[in-house]
């Protein structure tokens, strides 16, 4: 099923032309109205006229996340504020938030890169989609409405938490789409079981999950405990929202709509640019946007980007699950490892909870990682034989797939934090200073 | 042949034992016999108790995670040697103990000993040959 099948499936050479036209229209529209730009152009002396062709791109120095702090809250808007109908903002954990701003036009742009998405994942006009993302500031909860709403898809704006109503809103409207964070979507899953609510009960049957990483396990379990066939959605509060990529029922790669947003990969280090099937970090430059158009803003996002078409028909380019971010990689006994590898590791082991978290900490000189794993009933025993063969199978997962000894500890189910929307996983105590 | 213990994992934190007991106590459930086994970060707490059934319903609703399982409960003579003598009869069969605790009843002069073997059918059957009586779950209704 498409939304926009001209488009999704056209061909590389045509795409590319769009692409070319696009990215001078946009090149232009910065110089000539953000200052913040066309400094940084004419520090090295370009001009949006040296845009010819689209390998030129790698000509224009990178924007990053701290650009845009600097810009806050809107430094770098390309029209006149009238021209602006909607803000969001990221939510500002790491330091000042950075804000993106919409015109009419762009809120349109981004309904119908979801609508791309919801058609993925086989929504229909008379489609329920139970929006549990976070209504707000965050770009979540709005992106998918404004998706939802442009397809003509019935959306309930439930947006993130409520568990009780969460369940009972999926068996009263036998909500068809299930929207929220991964997980979000596990916990959720958990709490069906639980509450004894059976899969015939629901009629949910397909969901679309993203704004934080997840693992293949973590698709299995969300796939099992709610029935559905889940979709991996991706996107960021500084280029648009969810919906720059999402993953067909193929499920093999997130199809980036790069008729709107122009995919790189460079190498976090030298800021190279990285052919496909290379791994490193994504840059995305907006094509269609005009009230705060971005030009090659480095996400942090470790991925490779894939231009083969895909099963499904379409010729986007796709790229892979992020498999970590360049900044919450850490680097434990100078072993660089992604809290998604420990995550992995543990979710091989049957009967373990989704719930975990990392610890780091360094009471001396050395390094010392404690993994917090909450016990399960099929986890516990009442030998002690049996529950340390258990955390020594742990240890040897998480050492088979990161090459770390680390610490395991098993605590009581529930006591460790759960959350409504991005789950926060690693708490790490050393001092650099 | 044998009786069903329950065991309760605890973290190792402040009051964790004692709200497992609350919930046992509220829901006005006996305890019969106990014993912990714990490391540094937490505890095993084995119990026999008047209500299995009860008790497990009472506790995993206040989110503890708990398991049923067979245990061996045996009358030994409250006197010198009177564990010995059981202990030498699985000693000769080799079976391995697991875990053992006992609790002396005012009701009787022997103590009783709950044990977990490594194989509990092979150590049922040779306490049968011994001639060793196995209290079962009516024995220690009373006690």
């Amino acid at each position: 099923m498409f939304w926009n099948k001209e488009i999704e499936c056209m061909d590389n050479k045509e795409k590319e032309k769009i692409q070319l036209e696009r990215l001078q229209k946009t090149v232009k529209l910065a110089y000539e109205n953000v200052e913040f730009y066309k400094n940084r152009f004419d520090e090295i002396g370009l001009k949006p006229e040296d845009i010819k062709t689209l390998k030129d791109i790698e000509k224009i120095p990178f924007t990053t996340k701290s650009d845009l702090r600097e810009a806050y809250p809107l430094g770098l808007l390309a029209v006149p504020r009238e021209e602006i109908v909607e803000v969001h903002a990221s939510s500002g954990t790491t330091g000042k938030p950075t804000v993106t701003a919409y015109t009419q036009n762009d809120l349109e742009i981004w309904g119908e890169c979801i609508a791309r998405g919801l058609k993925m994942a086989g929504a229909k006009k008379e489609y329920i989609i139970q929006n549990a993302y976070g209504y707000g500031l965050f770009t979540g909860g709005f992106g998918i409405h404004h998706g939802g709403n442009k397809m003509g898809a019935i959306t309930i704006p439930i947006s993130a938490g409520n568990t009780k109503r969460q369940l009972d809103t999926m068996i009263d409207f036998q909500s068809d789409i299930l929207t929220c964070t991964p997980s979000y979507a596990m916990y959720l899953g958990e709490s069906r079981e639980k509450a004894g609510i059976s899969l015939d009960d629901i009629n949910l049957k397909a969901g679309i999950h993203g704004a934080e990483m997840w693992t293949n396990e973590m698709r299995k379990r969300i796939e099992t405990s709610l029935g559905i066939k889940t979709h991996n959605i991706y996107g960021l509060t500084e280029v648009m929202g969810p919906g720059v990529a999402q993953e067909c029922s193929q499920q093999d790669g997130m199809h980036i709509q790069d008729d709107h947003f122009y995919p790189e990969i460079i190498d976090s280090e030298t800021g190279e640019t990285l052919d496909y099937g290379e791994k490193g970090e994504l840059v995305l430059t907006s094509l269609t946007k005009t009230g705060m158009p971005i030009l090659r803003f480095r996400t942090k996002d470790l991925t490779s980007l894939n231009n083969e078409k895909c099963e499904c028909g379409r010729t986007t380019v796709r790229m892979t699950r992020i498999t970590g971010r360049s900044d919450d990689m850490l680097k434990i006994k100078g072993v660089m490892v992604f809290p998604s590898q420990i995550e992995k590791a543990l979710l091989k082991i049957k009967g373990i909870s989704p719930n975990y978290m990392i610890h780091v900490t360094r009471p001396d000189i050395l390094d010392e990682v404690e993994v917090k794993v909450e016990a399960t009933k099929e986890l516990f025993s009442d030998e002690m034989k049996e529950m340390e063969r258990v955390e020594k199978q742990i240890k040897a997962s998480i050492r088979s797939e990161t090459g770390l000894r680390v610490d395991v500890t098993i605590c009581e189910p529930e006591s460790l934090p759960r959350s409504e929307g991005k789950a926060v996983r690693v708490i790490d105590e050393r001092n650099f200073e | 042949m044998s009786v069903k213990q329950i065991s309760i994992f605890v973290e190792n934190k402040e009051g964790r034992i004692k709200k497992a007991i609350d919930t046992l106590s509220k829901e006005n459930i006996n305890i019969r016999a106990l014993s912990i086994a714990d490391t540094t970060k937490y505890g095993i707490l084995r119990l026999i108790v008047s209500d299995n059934e009860k008790a497990i319903k009472a506790l995993e609703k206040d989110g503890f995670i708990v398991k049923e399982n067979d245990v061996i409960l045996l009358e030994v003579p409250d006197k010198p040697n009177g564990l010995n003598s059981t202990l030498a009869i699985f000693d000769e069969k080799g079976i391995n103990l697991e875990y053992l605790y006992a609790f002396v009843s005012s009701k009787s002069d022997a103590a009783i000993v709950v044990m977990r073997l490594e194989n509990m059918e092979k150590a049922i059957t040779t306490l049968n040959e011994n001639n060793v009586k196995i209290l079962e779950t009516k024995d220690i209704k009373d006690l």
